[in-house]
């Protein structure tokens, strides 16, 4: 178990890093641009607060010539004047963001105004696991008893209706019905609000409340489009292990059938039911940035899009950094769950 | 897996309600694909983000069906291209008459109206505008005289009915109504009946004459725009875009995308998980660690990030999207050929010598070929919804807009909160029609292949 358990890890390991690699080497070039032209401005941005050293020259020339004499300087110290891709910049650029310093943002900053990325990632995902953790334990409440009801009555009108509704809800796109949510229960009845991002300050009391208000609509949303595969899901396995033996023979004891499946079976599905539990928990963090961006919720996803779109990269790569973080460790806690409920994978065989 | 022949599948296919329903749905798609690609010609939609093309189409109208189930009929807009041309010479005066006949027959008034033409002329004619309305009333809207020009000369216009001259023409004629004219928009008054400012139904004829002085002038060009409010099968966007031209054309492109990927993820997840499977050892462990790296990364960061640094071109997004579609299939492969690996005949191949190539294409992938269409039908809707994800977020290809993208201009203009339900409703539907066609022939594939499932 040790053993699998260090091999995972490493694993992991090896990809978290790789993730940052090929992070920083798509938008490197980007970075290091964007990064000279920040000295540039605030090399400019001193001299035009402090008259008395342009005064001090006496030709046009010598003026620019000390300025490019700064903005070198200041290049050399950040030793920006090697190309991205030489080791020991990515070396050292990796081993800053392992220790989650990822820098300054360029455009967004957090509510308090801070622009540390590290100060703007840690207050948008706490919403976002707020958001998703709550929704994807609502579905899987409801997956897993519609899942265990339709499957003890295989082919009745429940377990048709849940088959269906899990097949037709799949095919449509969360943020689409998200869409269509903000326009019926936003618009035409004003219910709910239309914008996810609470219009009170944090410090103020009634913060929370306003929160969960505004929290409800992408709540609904995303259960309703989830919890029709989770309940297919948990149906096929529990079909499954209802056929099995064990399940015959306490049937032939006269055990009662609720019994045997809600206690039994359910039992026995629920290695891969915690699985795809813990895979669904970090694949939701993902699917957040189009769900987030339409309801306007203001965790992670949102802050995602918002750094795409003004290609702030510091917050991209600590974004993605975070993101992967969360989709290993959840990769991982399923890994150990299924090793642990299931011997054979253990011992790699 | 155990041995099931394709004539076998085909059977119990037919029998599936579900793969028959995804089916019919596909082959409509299909032939909608095709259709799209004949009537509507590729130049008509690469100018989709062209405004310039759409000028006489109408901002964000409803489609015209919806009039069906209204009492009060909203105006639709039309555009009136063949006017009766009628050409009189007396002496040295000469006429060029086109008359526009207009059946309105709605209970708002329209948006506006508006007259396009080109005229080649000498001198300075005169062109007088003016409508004959039901009621028999004849207004005149515009008399003015085209530039001068001493040359023959090709003179090209657009007459808004906001037009300050029509304007001032209809008040001059403001006896002729019970009303006062005082702050009314031209077609306010044009369309209203002369008691009350509500819209009179009937037939009208607008009249546009051009009289020249010795010359025989001629209008090319001529239409006549009625501004309505409802437009086509489809309506319209907020840039007057004919919303039926982007649906009909994201039909093919959708099932190219969606196809393509699927089959291309499938065929190197397969290859690749088989060859694993059947090499075996440090093969094996290298080539499924790989895979492990791939299947961790998150794969929506990275495609945004790709699609942001490197192209947002359509070809591209296809091949990023196949670098996350294989990995799954992959894993599957692989676990299956171990199992086939071990039978008699693979053994027996492998005493006789024959190629790894040879054993792997004969005598393994056949077994797999089942599980391979309902992987290839049950990947398709991943492709499609990814990619619109995608469009909608606006990192799509502009020059082939999807349905993710008419969605995206749909978010950009705020459509749910004007409630502008066209625009919205309608490429979702497509995008979950689609999928659901694909869902239905993969689960139906799905249930013959793992009969387990089917009690």
């Amino acid at each position: 178990m040790k053993r699998y358990v260090a091999t995972r890890m490493a694993t992991m390991f090896g990809v978290l890093m790789i993730t940052l690699l090929i992070t920083i080497s798509l938008v490197g070039s980007n970075m290091d641009t964007i990064l000279k032209q920040g000295i540039v401005f605030q090399v400019r941005a001193e001299i035009a607060e402090n008259p008395a050293i342009a005064e001090s020259f006496s030709s046009v020339e010598e003026f620019e010539s000390f300025v490019q004499a700064q903005i070198d300087q200041r290049i050399k110290v950040l030793e920006l004047d090697k190309p991205w891709h030489s080791p020991q910049r990515i070396g050292v650029t990796m081993y800053k963001i392992l220790l989650l310093d990822f820098g300054h943002a360029t455009f967004l900053t957090s509510d308090e105004g801070s622009s540390n990325v590290k100060d703007i990632l840690f207050e948008k995902l706490p919403r976002t696991v707020l958001l998703f953790t709550t929704a994807t334990i609502i579905i899987s409440i409801i997956g897993i008893f519609l899942g265990a009801l339709s499957s003890s009555k295989v082919g009745s009108i429940v377990d048709r209706i849940t088959s269906s509704f899990a097949i037709i809800s799949s095919s449509f796109p969360v943020w689409w019905i998200g869409i269509l949510m903000i326009f019926l229960f936003a618009f035409t009845y004003q219910i709910f609000p239309a914008r996810a991002t609470p219009d009170i300050p944090s410090s103020d009391p009634r913060y929370i409340g306003s929160l969960l208000y505004h929290m409800a609509l992408p709540l609904i949303t995303i259960v309703l489009i989830g919890f029709g595969s989770w309940a297919y899901l948990v149906r096929n396995f529990m079909v499954g292990i209802m056929q099995e033996d064990f399940i015959n023979a306490k049937k032939t004891i006269g055990i009662s059938e609720k019994k045997i499946i809600y206690v039994h079976a359910l039992k026995n599905a629920a290695p891969p039911i915690a699985t795809i539990l813990a895979l669904s928990l970090s694949g939701s963090l993902g699917g957040a940035i189009i769900t987030e961006a339409v309801f306007d919720w203001p965790g992670m996803g949102r802050l995602y899009f918002e750094a795409i779109t003004v290609m702030d990269l510091p917050v991209i790569i600590g974004a993605t950094y975070l993101i992967t973080v969360f989709f290993l460790i959840s990769i991982f806690i399923a890994d150990l769950l299924y090793g642990f409920f299931d011997p054979r994978v253990r011992t790699g065989q | 897996m155990s041995g099931i022949t394709p004539q076998e599948i085909k059977q119990e296919f037919l029998k599936s309600k579900m793969g028959i329903a995804g089916i019919t749905i596909l082959i409509v798609l299909v032939a909608t694909s095709i259709i799209a690609m004949i009537v509507i010609p590729v130049e008509t939609f690469q100018e989709w983000n062209n405004p310039g093309s759409w000028i006489l189409y109408p901002k964000a109208a409803t489609p015209i069906w919806v009039n069906m189930f209204l009492v009060e009929k909203i105006p639709e807009h039309q555009i009136l291209e063949n006017p009766d041309i009628q050409t009189i010479s007396q002496e040295e005066i000469s006429l060029t008459s086109h008359q526009f006949g207009l059946n309105f027959d709605y209970d708002y008034f329209p948006n506006d109206f508006l007259y396009v033409f080109s005229s080649e002329y000498l001198g300075s004619p005169l062109l007088k505008m003016s409508v004959i309305r039901p009621d028999g009333v004849k207004l005149e809207l515009l008399s003015a005289s085209l530039p001068h020009s001493n040359s023959k000369t090709i003179h090209s216009e657009r007459i808004f009915s906001t037009d300050e001259a029509i304007k001032k023409n209809l008040s001059l004629q403001s006896e002729k109504f019970q009303f006062s004219l005082d702050r009314l928009s031209s077609e306010d008054i044009v369309f209203s009946k002369i008691q009350t400012n509500e819209p009179l139904k009937g037939n009208y004829i607008f009249l546009v004459d051009l009289y020249g002085v010795n010359y025989e002038n001629q209008i090319h060009e001529s239409k006549l725009i009625i501004g309505g409010k409802a437009f086509g099968i489809m309506g319209t966007d907020e840039l007057r875009r004919d919303l039926a031209i982007g649906l009909l054309w994201g039909t093919p492109l959708a099932l190219f995308i969606g196809i393509v990927v699927s089959i291309a993820s499938v065929v190197l997840g397969l290859l690749y998980g088989v060859y694993a499977g059947f090499k075996g050892k440090k093969t094996d462990e290298t080539m499924m660690r790989f895979n492990d790296i791939i299947y961790a990364l998150p794969a929506l960061p990275f495609l945004i990030i790709l699609s942001v640094t490197i192209s947002n071109s359509i070809f591209l997004m296809i091949g990023f999207l196949m670098i996350f579609g294989w990995v799954g299939i992959a894993k599957v492969a692989r676990s299956m050929s171990i199992q086939i690996k071990t039978r008699g005949y693979v053994d027996a191949a492998n005493i006789m010598g024959q190629k790894d190539s040879k054993i792997i294409f004969k005598h393994i992938l056949p077994q797999l070929l089942p599980y391979v269409f309902a992987s290839i039908a049950i990947s398709v809707p991943a492709a499609i919804t990814t990619e619109a994800g995608l469009s909608f977020l606006g990192l799509g290809d502009p020059s082939f807009p999807t349905w993710g993208q008419i969605l995206h201009d749909a978010n950009t203009f705020g459509a749910a909160a004007r409630g502008l339900w066209w625009w919205i409703m309608p490429p979702g539907i497509m995008i979950a029609i689609t999928g659901l066609a694909f869902v239905f022939i993969g689960n139906a594939l799905d249930a013959i292949i793992n009969p387990k499932l089917k009690r």
